[in-house]
Order: structure tokens, then sequence, then C-alpha cells
């Protein structure tokens, strides 16, 4: 592939990594105020997404080390794992569950859930991405 | 709380999942792959088991009860098809294992398979409006891509117009549910059953809306006049995609209209029966002379979905105990028999060396005696041959036509009965009597081919050999759909 231009090379290598935390700091936010798994997963999908076009997609799967098809699966999993440890309580699938952690405060089985919900998005669509490079 | 209701949904996901995780081709996922298929039936059958012992069950995800959460919802309807669903889902994939699924596989076929059959056990399950229309997005975003995976200009076609009158109805439906809750005020199927017995509007205005989920349900069940998607693009993807689809999708177009019109939209019904009676009469007869005029197995058989979808809008439009049961247990037929008939169509194309024109085929029956054997069971059973469950099914709706003096519907039932064994003789004739073509070459038939066109044979001769109890789990069936209170106190009652 060209060699991509420097500027856009420099932005590409600083952007991504304060969108990927942008995204996280979205992903955290998101139980009382706007944000939460979808929003952050596609604004981290946005950041790999810059990388891909400036250093392309094979480049972004080595940046992010994983296989995006992968990350759909992982993330599908880890929120169906979260409705699943409620109905292991003995309650409806899908029931939240809170717990009181020291620091961090109330944490629950949806926070567990919207981060599925984080890794699914990013690799839904950095792999749809990918999908269109390539072709 | 009961798991029975969602390991069917939980089941195929986490399968799909997994194969995304650990790799989509090769052994290893074909095995993953049947373990999820064995364990979604497992969950079908002990979910079919619960429901006949102890009635109808409800359950409401994240502990939201109803009609405030969404609400899963399983009576004998819901839960005899997800059970069947597990199966086809089994047998079809077993069938897939051979050949032309693992050749030209670009890894995405065993995950979205299974993510396919999670949107129609939803869609069984769903006790909520919007739910159902969810449920059918995900069952049609698996279809589109199953349907384009092969790429070829074939595929390409058949997606087109499968992929556009599917969105139509997907938008005719989502404004249906629009418009019902702007006059009810609910999405949950038996609280807006409720809120309508209760409420003073006028009949003919929430029949309007009815109309508007009877287009949209009618194109998924390709009723007449909207079925010309559904010969234009079944013949083209791979035979166990064909086959799967045509098992199940049409299926779930009219257990909607089946659940629909008798919870919800049941004012006025002699509007909508004389209505859908005239629809059934239709879908028969022209589903019956389209396969006639057919010459790829493929597509005479897609004919005969349309027909045979026909008669199962004919149970419904007769509104009867009878005609309900007769339905329903014909749908079920149906599943089997057109899966069944799909899969042998595979195989006398494996011994015509790809083809499916009837031409081009001939020989079989003296080459391939026991195949021969295999294809007449499911074919007279969809014509309608006693001892077979064809025969019994379609027994079933002539009576309760006939009970309720609806002659024409009658006869044109029988007469299209004697339509669908025309074009079965026509099949027989070319593929199985005719001498072979010079390049015949007798070959054996892998038995991953045959195993499960012969459980589906002989799962068509045992329902006509079990018809009793079948007829009485029917009967208790359209109980409950004629008499809704069961199902909206399972809902609603704790409430």
């Amino acid at each position: 592939m060209k060699k991509p231009s420097l500027l856009l090379e420099m932005a590409a290598r600083r952007q991504t990594p304060v969108l990927l935390i942008v995204s996280l700091w979205v992903l955290f936010r998101g139980h009382n105020h706007p944000g939460g798994g979808f929003i952050g997963g596609l604004l981290a999908a946005g950041g790999l997404g810059f990388y891909s076009l400036t250093y392309g997609p094979k480049a972004t799967r080595r940046y992010m080390r994983i296989d995006p098809i992968r990350l759909i699966g992982i993330g599908c999993l880890t929120a169906l794992g979260a409705g699943l440890m409620g109905w292991l309580g003995g309650l409806p699938f899908l029931t939240g569950i809170w717990t009181d952690l020291p620091l961090i405060g109330k944490v629950g089985t949806p926070l567990l859930f919207d981060i599925g919900v984080y890794l699914t998005v990013i690799g839904a669509a950095v792999s749809m991405l990918h999908a269109f490079e390539e072709a | 709380m009961n798991p029975h209701l969602v390991l069917p949904l939980i089941i195929p996901l986490a399968t799909a999942m997994i194969l995304f995780v650990t790799g989509r081709r090769g052994n290893r996922a074909a095995v993953i792959g049947l373990i999820g298929f064995a364990g979604l039936f497992g969950a079908g059958v002990s979910l079919l088991i619960r429901v006949a012992s102890s009635g109808i069950m409800a359950t409401g995800p994240g502990n939201w009860s109803a009609p405030y959460g969404i609400t899963l919802v399983a009576d004998n309807l819901s839960a005899l098809m997800v059970a069947i669903t597990g199966l086809m889902g089994l047998m079809v994939f077993i069938y897939s294992l051979y050949g032309e699924m693992r050749g030209n596989d670009d890894g995405g076929f065993y995950a979205l398979f299974h993510v396919l059959l999670m949107g129609v056990c939803g869609a069984f399950l769903a006790g909520d409006i919007f739910n159902l229309y969810v449920w059918f997005e995900v069952m049609l975003i698996a279809s589109f891509v199953l349907l384009a995976r092969g790429r070829s200009r074939l595929e390409m076609i058949a997606s087109v117009k499968y992929v556009v009158m599917n969105l139509v109805s997907s938008g005719i439906f989502l404004i249906g549910i629009g418009l019902l809750y702007a006059k009810v005020g609910s999405l949950n199927m038996a609280d807006i059953a409720v809120k309508l017995s209760e409420s003073e509007a006028d009949a003919r205005l929430v029949l309007s809306t009815g109309m508007l989920f009877l287009v949209a349900f009618g194109i998924k069940a390709a009723v007449f006049p909207l079925y010309f998607w559904l010969p234009s693009s079944y013949h083209a993807p791979p035979l166990a995609v064909s086959a799967i689809f045509s098992a199940l999708l049409t299926k779930v177009g009219v257990y909607s209209l089946i659940r629909t019109f008798t919870l919800i939209f049941n004012q006025d019904q002699a509007f909508s029966s004389r209505l859908l009676l005239v629809i059934a009469g239709l879908t028969m007869v022209m589903g019956g002379l389209g396969a006639i005029a057919q010459t790829d197995i493929r597509r005479i058989l897609s004919f005969h979905i349309i027909s045979q979808i026909g008669y199962m809008i004919m149970g419904l439009a007769l509104m009867t105990p009878l005609g309900i049961a007769g339905a329903m247990l014909h749908m079920v037929h149906n599943i089997i028999v057109k899966t069944n008939l799909f899969l042998i169509s595979g195989i006398i194309a494996h011994h015509g060396r790809g083809a499916y024109r009837i031409e081009q085929l001939g020989g079989l029956y003296r080459h391939k005696p026991l195949l021969a054997l295999l294809f007449l069971v499911p074919a007279f059973s969809l014509a309608g041959f006693p001892p077979l469950s064809g025969f019994f099914t379609k027994y079933l709706l002539i009576q309760a036509g006939l009970e309720t003096r609806s002659w024409l519907i009658s006869g044109i039932a029988l007469a299209v009965a004697m339509l669908t064994l025309v074009s079965m003789t026509k099949i027989w004739n070319h593929a199985f009597w005719k001498r072979a073509p010079e390049t015949f070459e007798p070959m054996k038939t892998p038995v991953r081919l045959w195993l499960p066109a012969a459980t589906l044979a002989s799962l068509s001769v045992s329902i006509g050999l079990a018809a009793e109890p079948i007829f009485e789990f029917g009967r208790q069936t359209a109980g409950q759909l004629l008499e809704p209170e069961g199902y909206i106190e399972a809902v609603l009652g704790g409430r």
C-alpha cells in the first residue's frame, strides 16, 4: 500500500490511543450519564478505523493483537455471561446483580454486560471496515 | 427460575459465539456446531414436555414483570415449534457436514446457522410484539448473509429479491406495531389483548391495523399475492440453506399470523375469516399450478411450500378448534416433509452430478431403489396418502372445512392435493423412471446424506401412525389458542 502522508501517520499514532481512552471513559460513565457500551465501542472503532485507514488492515490487526471477528464472539459471550450470573443466583435471566466494592463503589453485572457490548461493537465495526478495505 | 424458556435462545447464541472465538471452519467447528444443535433439540424437547404436562409458561428476563418488561411465553404451539426447530437444525446440520458446505466455506456458515435458529426460536417464544419484530430481524439478517454467501450471480439476484421483499415486510410490520401502540399503549401481546377486549374502540379500527400485520406476515409466509419472492430465491443457495429456509422461515410467518389473529385481532372474526379463506384458496391454487410448470426440482418444491402454506391459512381462517388444530399439525407435518424432500433432492442431485433440472436426471429407480423408496415416503405424504402424516393433517383440515360448510375451500383443498401429486409424479417420472443419462455412474450415498432424510421420513410415517395422541395434543393447543384466557393469565397472572 502507498505510504501515507507524514501528517496522517503522526496523527493516527497519537490519536488512536486517545480515542481508545476516551471510549473507555464513555463506557464507564454510561451507567448514569450519556454513554455506555455501544457508543463507547463506536468511538473506539472510530479510533481503530482511523489507524486502519492510515496503516492498513494488517497493521491494525497487529495493533489490536486480536482478530476483530474473534472479538465479536468474546464480547457476546461476556454479555451472555453477565446475563447468566443473575440466573445462576436463582433470579430470571439478565437480572442485574450488584455488589459494593471498596474504592470503586457499586459494580454489577450491567457493567459487565456493557463491556460485552463494547467489545462486540468494536469487533463488528472494525471487521466491517476491514471487509471494505480489503475488497 | 425456569431455564426451559431461555435455553433455546442461549444455546444457539453461545454456540455461534464460541465458533466466532475458536475458529469457524474445520472439524472442530463442525463438532461444536453439532453439540450446539443437539443441545438446542434437547432444550426444545424438554420445553415441550414441561409445557405439555404443566401448562403455559412465561418468564420476564431481567426480573421485569409483564407488561413492563419483555416476556417470553411458551404455550403448546410455541413449545412444539421450538422443539421441531431444534430437530430441523440438527438434521440439516448433519446433512450440511457433507460436501458443499465444507468445500467452499469461507467460515461463516456454522455460526450463522445457529444465529438463524436463535432468531426462529426467539420469534416462537416472544410474548411481546416488538420483541417479535426484533427476532424477525435477527432471523432475517442471518438469512440474508446465508443466502448471499456464495457470491455467484444467481445467488446475488435471489438475495436482492429476498432482501427487498423482507425489508418491505419489516417496514410494514413496524408501522403496524406503531399504530397498535398508539391505540392501546402496550406492546405486550397478552396486555394488548386485555386492553382491546375492555376498550370501546371500533372493531374496524383495530382490524385496520390488523391488516398491516396480515400483509407483513403474509409476505414472510409467502401467501397469495405476495409469494413471488419465494420461488425466485429459494433455489439459489446451497441445498442445506434452502432446506432450512423452507423448513422454518415461512412457518414463522404462519405462526405469527396464528398468534396475532387468535390473540389480538379477534374482534371482527367474520371479516378476517372471509379474507383469510380467499387468500388461503388462491395461495393453494397458485402454488399448486406453479409447481406443475417448473422443471427444476428445487423450484417445484418451492412452489409446494406456497401451496402448503395455503392449507395452514385455511385452518386458521376457519377459526374452529378442528381447523386450528389442523393448521398447527399441518405446519409440523409440512416442516418435516418439506425439509425431507429438499434433502432428498440434494441426494438426487448428488447422483446426477449436481443437476437439479429433471430432464438431466434419470435412472435412479433402477440403480438406487432405496432412494426411490425414500423419495416416495415424503412425496406421498405431501400429497396426502394414508397412512402418512400428510393424509392425517389434510383430513383434519378438510373435515373442519366441511363442518363449517365451507364447501368451496374444501373442494379446492382436495383438488390441490391432486395437483401436488401430479408434480410429484413429474419428478418421479424424470428422475427415477426415465432411462439414466449416458454419463450416469452409480455411486454410494454417503451416510451423512441419507441418515437425516431417513430419520425425517420415518418421523412422517410415525406421525401418521400415532395420529390419535398427536390429534389430542392439537385439540388441546387449539383450545389454548381460541380461548386465550389461559395465555393471558400465564403472562399477566403475577400482577
